[in-house]
């Protein structure tokens, strides 16, 4: 089945993004670049420079974070910003790791629970929505569109107090469960998954797959799911993000720092310094803050190839 | 404890001082609803053997606090009274607590069984009868437990509805090394040296300034207070605010505008992270600010150490030994707790008892006379301040606070506006005096709206 289902793929056009994403994925980067370097000829030197802006703009904050993660906290006072001065990189990771009975190590513990289960739900969520709004018709459908759109013009932020009075009627506030059941909640996610698995899975599949005997649900686990692999890989950075960045959402409704994420963790630790009597822990709160970046950093890096092509694929291409 | 530092939760501290404000004229609960007591207000109804009892007896708390040493007083208490269990949560810092547990409390779910509560809020709670009167419990019993700043600072009209945590008299802090770099032999004795040596070091080296200040309604307070004025009267909701014609105002305006009109103080807000880096490099070269300060220098200008002293704060008049109180605070039960004789007992423990030493032995100010007046706390030399005996200083400073002070009930709300009217002193031409009568103004404006009687 999946032989077939590759073979007509390459047939028809809207799928095309997802496969040379899949197949370059395959062959060494170094080798895929060569290859491609002959288009890439034509520089335009603006172009270049304004990029090159770009670039700089971006990651100077980056090149900041890392520096001063490797002074110590007087260093960090006496030196220029931009610049190393004493090396305290490794006792400073050894320091946020253990400062506070390990708390660091819990917070990231944290995160990861409510990114597994929150984004990674979401994204399951949209993934199965937005398919089934894709490929099925059904009376109300252009209820659900307006209503879909109309939830992605609604930031997450200003619904994040009438959530809170929920949850505390709900008696869910101060637990995990405040913060993963939002996080389900994904209107962008599963937009994008419509309209990428509108243009991604072609109805003639889908026929022929119920043509050969196949459930709905084998239909979309064996034939749809492996072409809507970008398009989920893309929603799933998307809410990664989102999750792993959620600041407002758990400072409402968490109390107890034994729940805490990492941006409500490191804002504590950031927060000492401003009492009188509290420990100033600036150094750990850039290393921790380097730290916390790393896993969305390497998480970009690795799908990047998947989250080009998703980003990609409601454009005209070729 | 804390100095209030940030100026974006107007909203909240509004909105706080707004739900407060109604409670006050609306509720007329008092503390008789707790299970044991028949409500005598005025005479203890709680034996201390009935205390004993609920500890062994046990129970959970939850206790609101932000204050860092309080852990290790907790674990302790657990470790001795087996039987309780202490949630100890930090529900945010100073002005965010406050709004929490005003939203607690107006929930009426989710309210802590003791609150963290700094004395320039704690009148705002009191009025609204969100914390407990503890004399039923004996809390009135401990007159001279306390230094007289702390303790008058949570005791009104006969009933106490805190325990005094710590205390911030003020004393300079100075880095001797740059004071002597330019030439500065003794520390300011009078607020005229104090200006006299801030233009000697500006005019020196125009990078280093004799201290910051952006616009602080603490310190302002605080100063204010230490030259003898009262601009705030309370009388129940009867409140009073002349800054106008208040003759202590009146000598810390004429001072501090000229430090303002010279650029003579570094435009760095306290609390920030410049403002510890301006320590460390040496650009600000000393701290009128509370005897609590030492373990946040320690701990946030580690290259400091040896090079800071503690001298008295300087004075209005030449000659004079007058003091005030800068921040502070106190451990209340709220009224709202369904284990008021537990959450007492905790507090005894944490602010009289074992508590108090061991807040002190980690770096706390104590606001208890027996610590205070320990040979061991008064001999303690410290080599962060070159060996000095720092707490001599700062307890002398403590004996010498002017009485009289008090807060508005709406002090919260009244401090979150202060740089929308006396800040703007700081940045532009607007004069200082004129700053301080929008304050009056707006503080009154305010007053008026809630319902309180205005003179």
């Amino acid at each position: 089945m999946t032989s077939d289902t590759s073979g007509m793929s390459d047939t028809i056009r809207p799928a095309q993004p997802a496969r040379p994403a899949r197949l370059r994925g395959a062959t060494p980067p170094l080798r895929a670049k060569a290859r491609h370097a002959p288009h890439l000829r034509r520089r335009s030197v603006t172009l270049t420079a304004l990029m090159t802006l770009m670039v700089i703009y971006s990651l100077l904050p980056l090149a900041w974070l890392a520096i001063n993660a490797t002074k110590s906290q007087n260093g960090l006072f006496n030196s220029f910003g931009l610049w190393f001065k004493d090396f305290s990189f490794f006792s400073n990771i050894s320091d946020t790791f253990t400062y506070d009975h390990a708390i660091f190590t819990r917070w990231l513990l944290n995160t990861v629970l409510y990114v597994v289960v929150g984004a990674g739900g979401a994204t399951l969520l949209a993934t199965l929505a937005g398919y089934g709004l894709a490929k099925f018709d059904f009376p109300g459908k252009k209820a659900v569109f307006a209503i879909v759109i109309g939830a992605v013009a609604v930031p997450g932020t200003a619904l994040a107090v009438p959530t809170f009075l929920m949850f505390s009627k709900l008696g869910l506030t101060d637990t995990p469960w405040a913060i993963i059941i939002p996080s389900l909640i994904s209107p962008f996610g599963l937009y994008l998954m419509w309209t990428f698995s509108t243009d991604a899975v072609p109805k003639e599949m889908l026929e022929s797959a119920r043509v050969d005997g196949a459930g709905e649900f084998r239909t979309f686990f064996k034939v749809s799911l492996p072409l809507l692999g970008p398009g989920i890989v893309t929603v799933l950075l998307f809410n990664v993000v989102a999750t792993w960045n959620n600041y407002f959402l758990p400072l409402i409704m968490l109390k107890d720092p034994d729940w805490y994420p990492l941006t409500l963790g490191l804002n504590d630790w950031n927060m000492q310094a401003q009492t009188a009597g509290g420990d100033a822990v600036f150094n750990l709160v850039i290393t921790g803050s380097l730290v916390t970046i790393v896993p969305l950093i390497a998480a970009f890096l690795l799908l990047q190839r998947y989250w080009q092509s998703g980003l990609s694929a409601g454009s005209v291409k070729g | 404890m804390t100095i209030s530092r940030r100026r974006g939760v107007l909203l909240g501290a509004s909105a706080l001082a707004v739900a407060l404000a109604a409670t006050a004229c609306g509720s007329s609960s008092s503390s008789g609803k707790s299970s044991s007591s028949s409500g005598g207000a005025q005479s203890a109804t709680v034996s201390d053997a009935d205390l004993q009892a609920a500890l062994t007896a046990g129970g959970n708390l939850t206790v609101w606090a932000w204050e860092p040493t309080l852990k290790k007083v907790v674990a302790d208490f657990q470790t001795k009274y087996p039987n309780v269990h202490v949630n100890l949560v930090n529900a945010g810092t100073n002005k965010d607590e406050y709004t929490a547990l005003q939203n607690a409390v107006k929930a009426g779910k989710g309210v802590p069984d003791v609150a963290h509560i700094e004395y320039y809020a704690l009148p705002q709670f009191e009025l609204a009868k969100s914390v407990a009167n503890l004399t039923e419990f004996g809390a009135d019993k401990l007159d001279g437990t306390f230094t007289p700043g702390p303790w008058s600072a949570v005791k009104k009209d006969g009933g106490v509805y805190g325990l005094p945590m710590d205390s911030g008299p003020m004393a300079l802090f100075y880095n001797k090394t740059v004071f002597d770099k330019f030439g500065i032999t003794t520390p300011p004795a009078t607020w005229d040296e104090y200006i006299a040596d801030a233009k000697k070091i500006h005019d020196a080296d125009p990078s280093v300034f004799i201290s910051n200040d952006t616009g602080d309604p603490g310190l302002t307070t605080s100063l204010i207070w230490q030259a003898g004025g009262k601009p705030y009267t309370v009388d129940g909701t009867t409140v009073g605010v002349n800054f106008a014609s208040d003759p202590g105002t009146q000598k810390f305006t004429a001072a501090w505008q000229q430090l303002i009109d010279g650029k003579l103080l570094a435009p760095i807000t306290s609390w920030s992270d410049a403002w510890y880096q301006g320590m460390a490099s040496g650009k600000i070269a000393s701290l009128s600010i509370g005897a609590w300060m030492p373990s946040s220098l320690e701990s946030g200008v580690k290259g400091g150490s040896g090079q800071w002293r503690v001298a008295p704060l300087p004075q209005w008049t030449a000659g004079a030994k007058a003091s005030s109180e800068n921040g502070g605070s106190s451990l209340a039960v709220m009224q709202a707790s369904s284990n008021k004789k537990l959450a007492y007992a905790f507090l005894k423990y944490a602010t009289v008892d074992e508590g108090a030493q061991s807040r002190v032995d980690n770096g706390a100010f104590p606001a208890t006379t027996k610590q205070l007046n320990s040979p061991d706390f008064l001999n303690k030399t410290d080599a962060y301040f070159g060996d000095q005996k720092i707490n001599q200083v700062l307890a002398d400073s403590a004996a010498a606070v002017t009485p009289g002070w008090s807060y508005l009930p709406f002090q919260v709300y009244a401090n979150s506006i202060f740089n929308d009217t006396v800040g703007k002193a700081y940045v532009s031409g607007t004069k200082l005096s004129d700053g301080l009568k929008a304050w009056q103004d707006a503080s009154i404006k305010y007053g008026k709206d809630q319902g309180f009687t205005v003179k």
